[in-house]
């Protein structure tokens, strides 16, 4: 019997008793609707942590060399945490150390920031990342200026006291008026507005916008950063092999430079954006360890269900089966159609699980930052389980259905 | 030779029940050529049941021989008897024996489903094998919105669809009232008048009376071989 036949009756067998067969196939619906929500969910998360959350916080090809790691997605312990403090911290001294011995093309920002007040007029702006560093930040970090212009190497040099405002405190401080050539005070020292950055959107629903740039050796830089010394150094290179290299070499100049013998490790810290990843990553290797597991269980009880289901059947359809080996049907003509069967009511299982996967996924991206994305292969996946789970539960059930004797069966009532 | 639709020689089968041996038939020795209408009759426990499902290939004799249209089918495989079903054997049950969910025109062609034949054709001989019982216009009804008479004719349909040899009917008026029985005896005189060989097991006379030829069984041997002068005339 041709294979579109037995799928053609075995829907219709489906359709039939629609709340039945939704009950056989639910354990095949929920581990296919788990499969495909967490793949989504935590690919999903994948994505997000590396285009968002590292490369926006790091940036694209960039790397920082600092004291300790900027970045901790896993956990740190206490000990760890001390033996980071004792390091000496990197100084003006050592940024410029690198960047005039660096041979890799690169972008270069000297970096150090801290919460601070901006006053305006008798209006407050509080918590307000000020960042002290160069022109060069503004391209590492891709940040695009609205309105106004960023500051010169020249103001960088003598440290002219002028700001780039995120979008955010534009707005909250001026309400509606010009920023520009507006003057802001910290900690009463007097700032120009000299330009207004492109609005960043938000990072697990926390605002990118509350930020204020100033020349590193602006007159608040005693506010944010120790004498002559700096948070990290920002590298940006054109690609990521490159970006390895200035990191190799970078690394070298840095132990060359505090004397490190070769047993010793480093006493300053490179990172970049995999490697703020690399406790992130930890987390989903265990989901993805971990899901395969999970979904193998519903599948297999999903299996159970449907086998219980198609041994019903044949005990039911017997008469059925009794005719169709009366007109002509073969041993294997019986034993593919109720494999069919079953294998086509496990699909539509998996099909609705796909469904209802996608559906979560959905909501997931609706109701929270992360852009669950659902993926093709794990779609391919599913539907591959669905028809493999149904003919295996099936082959049981349709072997019994072949080996009926024509006549009892057709005596059975 | 050639005529010979049925040729069966010292045909036996018998059973196992339990510890007991039950011989359902004993040496039946028969001949049916093409174009008879034999009635098959005989008291319940006479093997006449036996005999059907043996001439239908539904199940293979304990000893003697069947050859159906001059082959040799009483030591065939399952799957062999099968084919020889689907090819050979247009049956006909008491109680209809469609399947419940199909339509009229998906259960006539359920046998050229199993004979491998192409959609396209199945339906249309499906058609015309409906068209032949006069449902023409009940060709997409279920079985459950079709009276009695309408139901075996659907099953004649079916059983006609693939052009089989022989017309096996098993008590095929056994489940109607007597003016829908009248009307289903027309059907098979019809179908005998256009050349087909048909068998009709039955115990009841008046549907014997049809046959031109009646076969009796008792105890699992051959009691009479009567030519019926009524219906030949």
């Amino acid at each position: 019997m041709p294979v579109f036949e037995a799928v053609r009756m075995a829907l219709r067998t489906i359709a039939a008793q629609k709340l039945k067969s939704f009950f056989s196939l639910i354990g095949v619906l929920i581990g296919v609707t788990f499969l495909i929500a967490v793949v989504s969910i935590v690919q999903g998360m994948n994505v997000y942590m590396e285009d968002q959350f590292a490369n926006r916080l790091i940036g694209l090809n960039t790397f920082t060399l600092r004291r300790q790691p900027g970045i901790n997605t896993g956990n740190v312990t206490e000990e760890t945490w001390r033996a980071w403090q004792r390091r000496p911290r990197i100084s003006y001294d050592d940024a410029d150390y690198v960047a005039e011995r660096l041979h890799t093309p690169a972008l270069i920002a000297r970096y150090c920031a801290d919460r601070m007040t901006l006053n305006y007029n008798g209006k407050v702006a509080k918590d307000i990342d000020l960042q002290g560093t160069e022109p060069s930040y503004f391209e590492i970090k891709n940040i695009g200026i609205a309105s106004g212009r960023i500051f010169t190497p020249q103001e960088v040099r003598v440290g002219a006291p002028v700001l780039v405002l995120g979008s955010e405190i534009g707005e909250k401080l001026f309400e509606g008026l010009d920023p520009l050539g507006k003057e802001v005070t910290i900690r009463g020292l007097p700032y120009r507005v000299i330009g207004v950055a492109e609005r960043r959107g938000t990072l697990f629903g926390i605002s990118l916008d509350k930020f204020a740039v100033m020349p590193f050796r602006a007159p608040a830089r005693r506010h944010i950063c120790p004498l002559n010394i700096l948070d990290e150094l920002q590298i940006k290179a054109p690609n990521p092999d490159l970006m390895l290299t200035a990191m190799a070499e970078t690394e070298a100049l840095m132990r060359t430079r505090r004397g490190l013998k070769p047993a010793e490790e480093n006493n300053f810290d490179l990172q970049n954006a995999s490697g703020a990843l690399e406790g992130w990553k930890k987390i989903s290797t265990v989901l993805f360890t971990a899901l395969p597991g999970l979904v193998a269980i519903s599948l297999v009880v999903g299996g159970i269900v449907i086998l219980n289901i198609m041994l019903m059947a044949v005990a039911e359809r017997t008469r059925e089966i009794g005719i169709r080996k009366a007109l002509g049907a073969k041993r294997r003509d019986i034993l593919a159609q109720f494999i069919i069967e079953s294998a086509t009511l496990s699909t539509v299982g998996a099909a609705l699980g796909i469904g209802t996967g996608i559906g979560l996924a959905f909501l997931v991206r609706a109701l929270t930052p992360l852009p669950a994305a659902v993926a093709p292969w794990s779609i391919g996946l599913a539907v591959a389980l669905g028809v493999l789970v149904g003919m295996a539960a099936g082959v049981y059930p349709a072997s019994r259905a072949s080996k009926l004797d024509p006549i009892t069966a057709l005596r059975a009532e | 030779m050639s005529d010979r639709v049925i040729h069966v020689e010292e045909l036996a089968r018998e059973y196992l029940m339990g510890a007991e041996r039950v011989q359902a038939l004993r040496g039946l020795t028969l001949t049916i050529r093409r174009n008879e209408y034999v009635a098959i009759m005989g008291p319940s426990g006479s093997g006449k049941s036996t005999f059907m499902n043996l001439i239908g290939c539904l199940d293979t004799p304990s000893g003697g021989s069947y050859w159906l249209n001059g082959q040799e089918v009483s030591r065939l495989s399952d799957d062999a008897l099968a084919r020889v079903r689907n090819k050979e054997i247009g049956f006909v049950f008491q109680t209809f024996n469609l399947l419940p969910r199909a339509t009229a025109l998906h259960n006539v062609e359920l046998p050229l489903v199993y004979a491998g034949t192409s959609a396209r054709e199945r339906r249309q001989r499906a058609e015309e094998a409906l068209a032949r019982v006069g449902l023409e216009n009940r060709m997409h009804h279920r079985p459950n919105e079709l009276s009695g008479g309408q139901r075996q004719r659907v099953a004649i349909a079916r059983a006609l669809v693939n052009r089989p040899s022989l017309l096996l009917a098993d008590e095929p008026t056994g489940n109607l009232d007597s003016t829908t029985s009248e009307e289903i005896m027309r059907v098979f005189a019809d179908l005998h008048r256009q050349g087909q060989t048909i068998v009709v097991v039955t115990h009841e006379p008046s549907i014997a009376a049809h046959a031109e030829r009646v076969v009796v069984l008792r105890d699992g041997r051959l009691d009479s071989d009567v030519r019926n002068a009524q219906a030949a005339a």
